[in-house]
């Protein structure tokens, strides 16, 4: 079955296939086949897991070319370890429980076939991204669960605001992969290879250098950014929350988001090969860990705040998977990066069960907005228990799974002084608005009449998936369990076997900060002794600041999108006027410049030519009244001529002699003719 | 069969011409029926020239050369390398879908329309074979005489303004080429002591630097009109709106791969130095025009002036490509010549199957269509992303090769062009969700019906090709491989084998942007 977990991802995708082409007109039949396969897949990452443990880790690689050039060899292949088969358990227990919810949440959605071929095509790209075994692959798989996001985001794509909000994401976390795509070309130009081992064998014998191991190391961590909605591009998770509820669940809190961290973990040996790419990393990790942490405090929708919660969790890990680079770098090994993959795997399932939670709530009052809340515990039990062990296990409460994880989060941050405070600053806000949450929506008095009367528990379909993660998120945690020897810091490993061992002092204080986390949210939103507005007052500014989520869309906006904006449409009048009107220039400057010949051919050369004729006739014109018939004027010129000829032979200015007569001679004609102009009979008739 | 292939699919189109003038023009039927008939004949031909053609020898194939003017050199010489090969396949492809897709869209002078078409064709078809100069300029004017036709007679309302702007734009180009083609003529009399116009030959010869640039000028002018290049490209968009659905698939899908192509087969190679040195010139023609393309197709209105623009921008990464002058590059280029076919041309026919029903392509008379058209919104979908680069489509083979290709020859244009396919999904998805996602707001599109069979019989060759090309390239990359070493090894002056080794020497230094600066000087070389 090892050999064979390339074909864990096919499941779903020939589920998807045989939806779209052969079922899509039977809509219970295609969630049958979609949740069979996912099922299958699932046994089938059982069965890896299984051979994973008896291999203890030991890794196993298989692949083949896609496409081949001498200087670039681009292949698919897999990669198998403790922490790709951990990964394929994660994706496929939430994708099974997602799909099984499913059932019950979107059962009178007129486009179920669709919603169940996108959930099996966003499992196919997730799976084939966990067991890849080079970048270029990766890449594939990343940019088809951003395709898979975008399609259920804008799911119910009526609605403006999902279809603005799946482009939102497909966009920004676009261009996260935009410099995702500048570190492969580095490294294949550079490094000349994509396969993860090979990289990292080459990273390891030194053979690159610093600088561009840190360029390399930044650039593709600029698509985890992108894709883990890490501060500056997690603008559109929130907006993500558009999508149905199970979908957000399943990706943006449970697979896909945490693709960033899987990336950040799964290339950790290039990343911790550039202390200075690490310290990026881990600070860009607790700068939205922190930021996302104080946005949820006050938020009102409640997939919102999950949302922020889960920005801010991703943040902590990738924190925690940056520091151990930092401290590789230097030389020794920490807990980090078992800190980071653990807490992967817990946050998935706690963080999974509080959106399906929520999907819950939903379903029942049909509102996202917690003020309309309040009361439900009674009328919804299991939905009750399982967030509130949900909401206990993000608060890192003793024994539940985030307990064990946050603990080890909060151990990698030893020696770093400044992580550690704002890390536990963190721990007390997520226990703080966790809590707040709870309390809100399932205690105290309905806010909403109406709508709580017609609140009811949800069918068994979506009751059921909300035990079974809520087992897992109590106990899930226990294979990270600090005594143990052989669990889960020896499965999932980087470079050597690191085993922090128990660290009471820490599991005490971090216990100290999230009891008092929910002790303020106890005393503010169930036992209202301090008021929360008369706190929001207090803290005008902070609360403004938090409640516009630190204003970073309107920044954005006002910063980026309007003047992009506003520059294409200076380019397109550039293009309308000036490129083309350039060209239009062209045209018209030749129409003129044929006029212009057109003018001279008919003024000039024409006219030259009936110049000519006009001149001829003119000439005889005034010539032929010498012939006037008059026997004087006749004497005349025989006398004028011989006077001429007289002087012109004695003097040497006969010649002008002779022509003052010639003229005098045509003037006289002139004179004749004005006299007798009975006689004239034609006139030249030259047209101009 | 060797021998007269390649006669037999250029112009077998011509005998279509011929069959259809003894058809009454009233018998719309059998006109359709016949140049359909013919077009698919056309299309089998080459079909079995793709099957015959060698993958992986070197040099041209089905060669054919008999003295035409004897006189003057002028010969019918024609062969295809793996480059043309796949144009070739393009374009019988592309010409059966067109069409096939004109079948309801056109309803006066049926006769005259199709006749266009075929000879259309033969022209394109001729332009890929040819190995003689002369021959190639004649196929390259006289495909221009149909194209007028069908924009200025079966075109949208600026019709005539806008076949008239393709037809002297692209001749002002054409002429200078005619004379540089005349110089080259003469000087290769000078050199070898014979007149001729066969490629092959001018190939062999050295030309000095002067005369080279002027040349590689007038030639690259022409060409780059045809590709079109940033800033000669706005006969484009104005050819693209007022040409009917079929002008349009043909123009963007083969038409615009002439002037790529030209650059392929003649600037390149018979134009070396000048081609390095003209390298950052064209190169960043190339990123304005991908930048550039892109944010103005974000403010077009009308869907098809926004495809239109976007072409300009998809054909920028064609160009970037090529001049990168490296295998990878090139190869990407080449891909990406026929991925652009691929999408835009259903793209274009997409919009023409919408403008049928609508009789509009203003982005803002639609939204909702997902609802009323799930078929139709489907397809449409996976052409955008294509159109886009999502991988395991066509287009992100392309324009990942290409980037890399670029990359090794100059990281900062690789950086600036990578941006451009962020700047692809916004005016895409943008487009995608006003036109298909939304409520249904107007009464006209509720009632719209699906595509019927035609339709996707239309669209469906296009759809296997996105994913066949983005699933499993290798066949396209082992037949053009060795025409691209053959033309890099003609540029770089090395041997084939050499090419790999001495690629991206002539290329332009990366210059210093921030952190790329410490790229570019770590580790040069390294990439093998």
């Amino acid at each position: 079955m090892l050999e064979h977990a390339y074909f864990i991802p096919f499941y779903p995708l020939i589920a998807f296939l045989v939806i779209i082409f052969f079922t899509r007109w039977k809509e219970k039949l295609s969630a049958g086949i979609a949740i069979s396969m996912i099922l299958l897949a699932f046994v089938h990452s059982v069965f890896v897991l299984i051979a994973m443990l008896g291999r203890h880790g030991h890794p196993l690689e298989l692949s083949m070319p896609f496409i081949e050039h001498p200087a670039l060899k681009l292949e698919l292949g897999m990669w198998i370890d403790g922490l790709t088969a951990v990964m394929l358990m994660v994706v496929t227990i939430v994708s099974a429980c997602v799909h099984i919810y499913s059932l019950g949440y979107m059962h009178n959605d007129p486009r179920w076939s669709r919603y169940f071929s996108y959930l099996c095509l966003f499992t196919f790209s997730m799976l084939g991204l966990v067991i890849a075994n080079n970048f270029f692959m990766i890449f594939i798989f990343w940019e088809l669960v951003g395709l898979t996001s975008y399609l259920l985001i804008g799911f119910w794509f009526e609605k403006k605001s999902a279809s603005d909000a799946g482009k939102k994401a497909f966009i920004t976390t676009r261009i996260g992969d935009l410099g995702f795509i500048v570190g492969l070309l580095i490294l294949t130009f550079y490094v000349g290879t994509l396969n993860y081992q090979e990289v990292f064998a080459k990273v390891q014998s030194g053979a690159i250098s610093g600088g561009l191991l840190a360029a390399a190391g930044i650039f593709i961590f600029c698509g985890a950014v992108g894709k883990s909605a890490q501060f500056p591009l997690h603008v559109w998770l929130p907006d993500a929350m558009e999508g149905p509820t199970p979908v957000s669940a399943l990706i943006h809190a449970a697979t896909m988001v945490a693709a960033g961290v899987y990336l950040v973990a799964r290339g950790m040996t290039l990343f911790a090969g550039s202390a200075t790419a690490s310290m990026v990393i881990a600070s860009i990790g607790l700068i939205t860990s922190f930021m996302a942490a104080t946005i949820a405090l006050t938020q009102n929708d409640i997939k919102r705040v999950l949302a922020y919660s889960t920005v801010s969790q991703l943040g902590y890990m990738i924190m925690a998977l940056g520091l151990y680079g930092v401290d590789l770098a230097h030389g020794h090994h920490t807990a980090g990066y078992v800190a980071g993959t653990f807490h992967l795997m817990t946050h998935a399932f706690f963080k999974a069960l509080l959106f399906l939670g929520a999907g819950s709530v939903i379903h029942a009052v049909h509102t996202n907005d917690i003020n309309f809340m309040g009361g439900l515990s009674r009328k919804m039990k299991t939905t009750t228990i399982t967030f509130f062990i949900a909401s206990l296990s993000i608060a890192g409460i003793f024994p539940l799974s985030g307990f064990w994880s946050k603990d080890e989060i909060v151990a990698s941050t030893t020696g770093h002084p400044f992580f550690m405070v704002v890390t536990l600053l963190i721990a007390f806000m997520t226990a703080f608005y966790m809590f707040r949450l709870c309390f809100l929506t399932f205690t105290g008095e309905p806010r909403d009449k109406e709508r709580f009367d017609h609140a009811h528990e949800s069918p068994k379909t979506m009751t059921g998936p909300l035990t079974v993660l809520a087992f897992l998120a109590i106990f899930a945690g226990w294979v990270g369990l600090p005594w143990l020897h052989h669990g889960f810091s020896s499965f999932v490993y980087h470079d050597v076997v690191h085993h922090a061992g128990p660290n009471y002092v820490l599991m005490i204080v971090s216990t100290i900060v999230a009891v008092s986390g929910i002790g303020l949210a106890y005393a503010v939103y169930y036992k209202k002794a301090i008021s929360a507005d008369a706190l929001a007052d207090r803290f005008k500014l902070l609360y403004k600041i938090s409640f516009n989520k630190w204003y970073i869309d309107e920044i954005y906006d006002a910063v980026i999108i309007k003047p992009l904006l506003g520059f294409t449409k200076v380019l397109w009048w550039f293009d309308a006027n000036i490129i083309d009107g350039l060209v239009n220039l062209m045209g018209w400057l030749t129409v003129k410049w044929a006029d212009l010949k057109m003018w001279f051919d008919k003024y000039i050369i024409d006219g030259i030519v009936n110049g000519l004729g006009y001149i001829c006739m003119a000439g005889s014109w005034a010539v032929k009244f010498m012939q006037s018939g008059s026997l004087q004027f006749y004497a005349l010129m025989v006398m004028a001529a011989a006077i001429g000829i007289m002087l012109y032979r004695v003097t040497s200015i006969g010649f002008y002699f002779y022509l003052i007569g010639l003229v005098i001679v045509a003037l006289l004609s002139v004179l004749v003719k004005m006299t007798r102009s009975d006689r004239v009979d034609a006139e030249p008739n030259i047209e101009g | 069969m060797e021998q007269q292939i390649l006669t037999l699919v250029t112009f077998f189109p011509v005998i279509g011409v011929a069959l259809l003038l003894l058809v009454p023009r009233e018998r719309a039927d059998t006109i359709k029926a016949v140049s359909l008939i013919v077009s698919f004949v056309t299309f089998l031909f080459s079909l079995l020239m793709y099957v015959m053609f060698d993958p992986v020898a070197n040099g041209m194939q089905f060669e054919i050369n008999i003295p035409w003017i004897a006189a003057f050199g002028i010969h019918y010489h024609l062969g295809i390398d793996g480059i043309s090969l796949l144009l070739i396949m393009l374009t019988t492809i592309l010409s059966v879908i067109a069409i096939l897709s004109s079948w309801t869209a056109i309803k006066t002078g049926v006769k005259g329309y199709y006749i266009s078409m075929l000879l259309l064709e033969t022209g394109m078809l001729g332009v890929f074979v040819s190995l003689d100069l002369f021959l190639f300029y004649v196929f390259w004017e006289a495909m221009l005489v149909p194209m007028y036709f069908l924009i200025g007679v079966w075109g949208g309302p600026r019709r005539i303004y806008a076949a008239i702007k393709f037809v002297l734009f692209t001749m002002f180009g054409s002429l200078l080429m005619l004379v540089a083609l005349l110089y080259l003529f003469f000087l290769y009399h000078g050199y070898a002591g014979e007149y001729s116009f066969d490629l092959l030959k001018i190939y062999e010869m050295p030309i000095p630097l002067g005369a080279q640039t002027y040349m590689f000028l007038a030639f690259a002018l022409a060409f780059a009109i045809k590709v079109p290049v940033w800033p000669f490209h706005t006969w484009l968009p104005d050819a693209h709106v007022e040409a009917p659905t079929a002008g349009s698939v043909i123009l963007a899908g083969v038409l615009l791969k002439m002037g790529t192509y030209g650059f392929l087969r003649v600037c390149l190679p018979v134009f070396p130095e000048a081609t390095i040195q003209f390298v950052p010139l064209i190169s960043i023609l190339a990123l304005i025009g991908i930048v550039y393309g892109a944010l103005v197709a974000m403010v077009q209105r009308d869907v098809k002036s926004l495809v239109a623009f976007s072409s300009v921008s998809h054909l920028g990464f064609v160009m970037l490509g090529m001049m990168a002058l490296n295998v990878q590059g090139m190869e990407g280029s080449v891909i990406q010549m026929i991925n652009h076919g691929i999408s835009t041309g259903a793209l274009f026919l997409i919009v023409g199957m919408i403008y049928e029903r609508r009789h509009t392509r203003l982005i803002a008379d639609f939204g909702g269509l997902a609802k009323s058209m799930p078929v139709f919104s489907t397809f449409f979908m996976i052409v955008a992303l294509s159109s886009i680069g999502l991988p395991l489509t066509n287009g992100f083979v392309g324009e990942f090769l290409i980037l890399l290709g670029t990359f090794k020859a100059n990281s900062t244009y690789a950086i600036i062009a990578a941006s451009g396919v962020i700047l692809a999904a916004c005016y895409m998805l943008w487009m995608l969700q006003r036109v298909i996602f939304g409520k249904l707001t107007k009464p006209e599109n509720e009632k719209l019906v699906d595509l019927n069979i035609r339709e996707r019989l239309v669209l469906i060759p296009l759809i296997v090709l996105i994913f066949w090309i983005g699933i499993y390239p290798k066949p396209f990359f082992i037949r053009m491989e060795p025409a691209v070493k053959a033309i890099l090894s003609m540029v770089h002056k090395v041997d084939r084998a050499d090419v790999e080794r001495k690629e991206g020497i002539h290329v332009a230094q990366p210059t210093c942007v921030g952190t790329t600066c410490t790229i570019s000087g770590g580790g040069a070389g390294c990439g093998k």
